[in-house]
């Protein structure tokens, strides 16, 4: 098995989509000559060609309605936001027309298509560049949404999402773009809304996202030291949300520790916090959910409040030991 | 054809059918118009009466491959497009024969098959959508031209802008359509937009505008149609500003406070469907006996659609949650 980067495994995902049909083309700012703000689409041009490999204007509201109106048309467009913070412009679009298509037309004509966005802070790109709005999204009826973790996750999930007949809004973590991991030549398909066991533990389980996964897999080596074993679950997509395995696994471990990058006020650890509580699992916890997520102010410019404004590694170590009595 | 000057493929009984739909366009948005100010119908809606030149001559030029997008005054539009007042009606009625299984009602009917890719209830929404339809005729070769139409109230929206620059800067086979009907709810056109014709908006995107009385459907369809003939031609997109008016309020509770009612007499005298009649009798292509009994005819056929639309059955709490994804 070879190894490549989380970057590296978009452009293949999609590569190998668009040589297997021609309905997929890339529609985006600077995707072109450029390749692209962080660089995924480096080199599909040359192969594609500028018909498929669509530079677009400086128009979000223009081109997210350009790829509803093309997959609702036939097409299977995949539209490149350069920063997920630019969603907010084509809000209507997305939220208004893509998502409610149909329904509102009762049944009738279907909207296939993929918006991928860099998300997520830690670039010094400031309050304006570095949001994680997910929860906005996770919140409308008719999309589905998804945040992997690793390069593995990136291809199989991203195929899935091409495939899939709905708008899917698929956000990449601009810090995880140059992690790697090893990923299948091949295409494969990992399933929307089946989350996965990142490492297996007794105590006490971690729910976390995107590149809050990793942190907590840090600090589960860190809580090792201590003779704490930690279950870290990742689920992947938040829309379908696979509730089976988070469930069971705070049932076994009988802890939970919610963690996402987003601010914790309205973000989607609430949903899961609260669909745990509401769940079987109820009966079997021995403390109460935690959550940790970015503080409610915007994300600071300066690299030590940045940070700050995130949780780190030693934030969810801290978290875990509460929820043992052992902070 | 007679000293009329249309497009060539609009025939004679194509222009009766014309009389005939923009007949039929007047009595369902009157009939609907009854029914809501009786609380029969839930909800709210968006009368085009006084505007079914528009919409019947745009219309009238497209070949069934063709597609439009539509607006929150999209009834018009539907019907124009082949739409059966039946299944529109019943989605009024909110039932699950209407066009959406009623759930989508007066602001998004929609016929994706058959190339209505919906009313919109966003001002501006359905420009870029446009755009991206015809982006697929282009990319896939379909041949299709798009046609969308939208208000003098969405000339001021981002999207169009947006939606204009690219469909300009990739060449798209698309017509803009914009009805002025000189409010974009209570504001007046010419508080809201400095420039004496929308249409020269295209201007400052590079391709052509021009201006067609909206009143008259055939002025209408030989704008249309130069426009549609240039989409076809791959020579791109053309904006058209049609100049009419609404002779209703905006909605159901509008009670037209920001225009007199001379201004609403002087273009009721401007009636497309008198005039349209009139030219029809003048050039022999029909009696007045014809007229009238074209008249009726359409005034039947939305009757009918009552009768069908209360027929049809409510949906149940089972359909909540179906169609939300595919």
């Amino acid at each position: 098995m070879r190894e490549i980067t989380y970057l590296e495994a978009v452009r293949e995902a999609m590569s190998q989509e668009m040589r297997e049909n021609d309905d997929v083309f890339i529609l985006g700012e600077d995707i072109g000559v450029y390749g692209g703000a962080f660089g995924v689409t480096r080199g599909m041009i040359e192969e594609f060609g500028p018909e498929r490999v669509r530079n677009t204007p400086i128009s979000e509201s223009g081109i997210a309605g350009a790829a509803v109106g093309s997959a609702l048309t036939g097409m299977r467009p995949i539209l490149e936001l350069q920063f997920s913070d630019f969603i907010t412009i084509a809000m209507d679009q997305l939220v208004n027309q893509a998502a409610k298509i149909r329904y509102m037309y009762g049944g009738k004509g279907k909207v296939p298509m993929v918006l991928r966005t860099p998300s997520g802070s830690g670039t010094g790109a400031a309050a304006q560049h570095s949001q994680s709005l997910e929860a906005w999204v996770a919140h409308v009826p008719g999309l589905k949404v998804v945040q992997p973790s690793t390069a593995y996750d990136v291809k199989g999930l991203l195929k899935a999402a091409m495939d899939d007949d709905n708008p899917v809004v698929f956000y990449e973590h601009k810090l995880l773009y140059k992690t790697k991991s090893d990923v299948p030549e091949e295409p494969y398909s990992i399933p929307l809304g089946k989350a996965d066991i990142k490492r297996e533990g007794t105590d006490v389980t971690i729910v976390a996202t995107a590149i809050m996964v990793h942190r907590a897999l840090e600090a589960a080596e860190v809580l090792e030291k201590d003779g704490i074993s930690v279950e870290v679950i990742d689920p992947r997509t938040l829309v379908p949300l696979d509730e089976e395995t988070i469930v069971k696994s705070v049932s076994k471990t009988g802890r939970v520790v919610v963690v996402h990058e987003a601010v914790k006020r309205g973000g989607y650890g609430g949903e899961i916090a609260s669909m745990i509580a509401e769940s079987e699992a109820f009966d079997y916890l021995d403390a109460p959910i935690k959550r940790l997520g970015g503080a409610s102010s915007p994300i600071p410019y300066n690299p030590e409040l940045e940070k700050s404004h995130v949780p780190q590694v030693e934030d969810i170590v801290k978290a875990v030991k509460e929820t043992l009595n052992k902070a | 054809m007679v000293s009329l000057t249309v497009p060539e493929q609009i025939t004679e009984d194509k222009l009766k059918d014309l009389l005939r739909e923009m007949w039929t366009i007047r009595y369902f948005d009157e009939k609907v118009d009854e029914f809501f100010a009786k609380g029969m119908i839930h909800g709210t809606t968006h009368l085009a009466v006084g505007q079914e030149a528009s919409a019947s001559g745009a219309c009238a030029v497209l070949q069934d491959k063709d597609k439009i997008t539509s607006t929150h005054r999209g009834h018009g539009h539907c019907i124009a497009k082949g739409a059966e007042v039946n299944k529109m009606m019943a989605e009024l009625f909110g039932r699950t024969t209407g066009y959406c299984k009623g759930k989508g009602g007066s602001m998004h009917i929609a016929d994706v098959e058959k190339g209505n890719l919906g009313a919109n209830g966003i001002v501006g929404g359905g420009i870029p959508l446009a755009v991206g339809s015809a982006l697929t005729s282009y990319m896939k070769k379909a041949g299709y031209v798009t046609l969308c139409f939208f208000g003098d109230g969405a000339s001021n929206e981002g999207s169009f802008h947006e939606a204009l620059n690219l469909a300009s800067v990739w060449n798209l086979p698309v017509v803009f359509i914009c009805e002025n009907n000189q409010y974009g709810m209570s504001g007046p056109v010419k508080e809201m937009v400095n420039v004496p014709d929308i249409a020269t908006r295209s201007e400052a995107y590079g391709f052509p505008g021009v201006v067609a009385d909206g009143n008259d459907v055939i002025d209408m369809m030989n704008v249309t149609n130069e426009a549609v003939e240039r989409a076809r031609n791959g020579e791109g997109p053309t904006l058209i500003e049609a100049k009419t008016y609404r002779w209703k309020g905006h909605s159901k509770s509008d009670a037209k406070k920001y225009r007199t009612r001379e201004e609403e007499k002087e273009w009721r005298a401007k009636d497309a469907i008198k005039r349209f009649k009139e030219i029809l009798v003048d050039e022999a292509i029909l009696t007045e006996d014809e007229a009238e009994t074209i008249r009726t005819q359409a005034k039947r056929a939305v009757e009918d659609a009552v009768d069908f639309a209360k027929e049809g059955p409510m949906p149940t709490k089972d359909d909540l949650l179906t169609d939300v994804y595919a």
